[in-house]
């Protein structure tokens, strides 16, 4: 679990020393397809990737490392000036950059805090409240080890309810939350969502969402015992 | 988002191991239609559609621009609670498109899309809920008068037992497939029976209403059981309706709401009610497209007749419900006309397309019509102003065919592709000879 990815297969001589020296264990990866094969098997803390070399090689590494199916790593870009603007529009490919030529102080302050920082906010891939889990990773939903059926959006709702268990939100909160986007229906569109979930979760749990008067739906208990 | 969705269907049909995906969706006239693909093509079909020849489909494509594509509306798909669990099955709505991309003019779905946009421009949101009616008969036999369950003499089981059971499991498996349901209860007329649906946004009505269908009929099949959408299917007896509560939202709430009001009804609700009756024999064909609808809108039957509305009237096209309290969120009107075997999504586009022509144009309700109807004469009908409804197809195809409220609503193609096909359906009853004319000039004449 400490073994950071790092691509190009050799990496330039200052990045080897500036791992080397900061302890860091490392294995370098010729391309995505490597990459790819090795995902079953290895367990990344992270991965640094040079886009100095070749550009399209490196993207397209990235994007392997992001693919759904693998836990997503914390990911570090080592770039040059003038390939800044490349960065656009591609946020979602990696979570820090470092310019070239790197400070070996700059890039050592820049992975600790990367990896320490995703390490306390990774997600779970389950969460569970009493009788119902939700595994985050395949978007199941079960009850009772009963797999609900539920549509997309019953299913977002859920696990914004889940994750946030105890907290009041107003129909508007949750709409703007959960839905984000254009929908038919307005706030009642909450509404019907959340009598629906009910519905599906049974009668022995609908009582896990309830109605707030006034405000709007908790999940689970409130903390203040009510 | 979107890519989220796609994402989501695609692992849950992974997970579940789902081994045939049904993709839905409804012909012009309202029937149900599907084709199953494997979850091989899945990725695919999300991506950029599913072509197939329109032309085998009522009311689509014309020959020489046959092929058309579905496109699935993931945020419909919903494992199919009726599949062999060994087997799983999903099924997920479709819209469709020409070959480029761009909407088809022949799908209802499209059309509702097109209107519930134009509602959109105002800020309003379009919520409907409604009432459905239907029979359950022992299956049909050629030439045989429908039996209600109560005098059908096959089933062991009292006929209690059966439509209770009956009801239970299709209230269940509606549940499982998101469609929440309010009330249901045994009917006025033998082997009727009413689901009521809480309200949602026209679309996923429109989509409900269409699931709402397949699954009575299927849960009844399943127990040797007819389930009829029939408007009127048994003489001297109500027939079956779908009432529909509407209501409009904009962003603070309850657009048909107004706390000041002697009925709670604001302006907008006020100029809506008045746009849907100035036009409902327009839309009279949409609403009740068969034969049959128009045995029902007779009076006696509580069934409407004439076009007028009130509070608690029962009698008239549209009926204001008073809540016990003031509610804000229930407040709402009701149309009664429609019947469940009208195309939802067209028929709520052309009551969406008519009350919000009232709003548009500032249309002024006529004054409340509370008396019984049904015990007024034609004169004093005349003198309040109040007409009626289509008396038949016929009709109703007649006044349509002049309406360019229907025209832009439905659009060119739907419109022209309706009025050619129900003439037809006029045509090809017209000819009958019925056993009521052999009753009653047989001998005599």
């Amino acid at each position: 679990m400490d073994l950071i990815a790092v691509f190009p297969e050799s990496p330039p001589p200052d990045l080897v020393r500036t791992l080397d020296l900061a302890g860091y264990r490392w294995k370098g990866y010729a391309s995505a397809d490597s990459v790819g094969k090795a995902q079953g098997t290895e367990n990344w803390m992270g991965a640094i990737v040079c886009t100095d070399g070749d550009i399209e090689a490196a993207w397209a590494v990235c994007r392997s490392l992001r693919k759904r199916d693998s836990l997503v790593v914390p990911l570090l870009l080592l770039v040059t000036g003038a390939q800044l603007d490349e960065l656009t529009l591609r946020d979602e490919l990696f979570d820090d950059f470092c310019l070239l030529p790197f400070h070996p102080r700059e890039l050592e302050a820049r992975l600790r805090h990367l990896f320490s920082f995703n390490a306390g906010a990774s997600r779970p891939e389950l969460v569970d409240y009493g009788a119902l889990i939700l595994n985050l990773e395949t978007y199941q939903a079960s009850v009772d080890g009963t797999p609900l059926d539920l549509t997309y959006m019953e299913y977002e709702l859920l696990k914004f309810l889940v994750l946030n268990p105890g907290k009041v939100f107003s129909r508007e909160m949750l709409l703007s939350r959960v839905w984000g986007y254009d929908y038919y229906g307005g706030a009642r569109t909450v509404d019907v969502h959340i009598r629906r979930l009910r519905a599906k979760l049974g009668e022995e749990h609908a009582n896990l969402i309830q109605t707030v008067r006034s405000v709007g739906y908790r999940f689970g208990q409130s903390r203040w015992g009510n | 988002m979107l890519e989220q969705q796609r994402d989501y269907v695609l692992r849950t049909v992974e997970e579940r191991k789902v081994r045939l995906i049904r993709l839905w969706f409804t012909d012009v006239l309202g029937n149900l239609k599907s084709f199953a693909i494997s979850p091989a093509e899945l990725e695919n079909a999300l991506e950029d559609g599913m072509t197939f020849d329109g032309s085998s489909i009522d009311g689509f494509s014309r020959v020489q621009e046959s092929d058309v594509l579905a496109a699935p509306d993931a945020n419909t798909f919903v494992m199919l609670p009726w599949a062999d669990s060994k087997a799983p099955e999903a099924r997920v709505f479709c819209d469709i498109h020409h070959l480029d991309g761009t909407p088809f003019g022949g799908d209802p779905r499209q059309v509702l899309r097109r209107n519930l946009q134009a509602a959109r421009v105002h800020g309003l949101d379009f919520l409907i809920a409604p009432d459905i009616e239907f029979f359950y008969f022992a299956p049909p036999e050629p030439g045989q008068p429908p039996r209600p369950l109560d005098e059908a003499s096959f089933f062991d089981l009292t006929t209690t037992d059966v439509t209770g059971s009956l009801r239970k499991e299709t209230i269940r498996t509606l549940e499982t497939m998101s469609i929440p349901v309010e009330y249901s209860f045994h009917e006025d007329a033998p082997s009727q029976h009413e689901i009521d649906l809480r309200h949602t946004d026209a679309l996923s009505m429109a989509d409900s209403v269409m699931t709402f269908r397949l699954v009575v009929k299927e849960v009844a099949a399943a127990q040797g059981v007819h389930a009829t959408f029939m408007p009127k299917p048994l003489e001297g007896v109500q027939g079956s309706g779908m009432h529909l509560h509407l209501s409009l939202f904009d962003g603070e709430g309850n657009a048909f709401y107004d706390a000041d009001d002697a009925y709670n009804l604001s302006d907008t609700a006020k100029k809506f009610m008045a746009g849907l009756l100035f036009h409902a024999a327009e839309i009279t064909a949409i609403t009740n497209q068969t034969v049959n609808s128009y045995k029902r809108l007779v009076p006696g039957f509580e069934a409407p007749v004439h076009v007028s509305w009130a509070r608690n009237n029962r009698s008239g096209l549209i009926r204001v419900p008073v809540p016990k309290r003031a509610n804000p969120l229930a407040t709402r009107i009701e149309y009664r006309s429609p019947d469940p075997a009208c195309n939802p999504y067209l028929a709520f586009s052309v009551i969406l397309a008519a009350g919000l022509r009232g709003i548009e144009q500032g249309y002024e309700l006529p004054a409340e019509a509370d008396a019984n109807l049904f015990e007024m004469g034609d004169d004093a009908l005349r003198k309040l102003g109040i007409d009626q409804l289509p008396q038949s197809l016929a009709d109703a195809l007649r006044v349509m065919e002049n309406s360019s409220l229907v025209h832009d609503a439905l659009g060119e193609h739907i419109f022209e592709w309706f009025l050619r096909n129900k003439r037809s359906e006029w045509r090809g009853y017209k000819t009958q000879v019925t056993p009521f004319e052999l009753q009653r000039y047989l001998r005599s004449v």
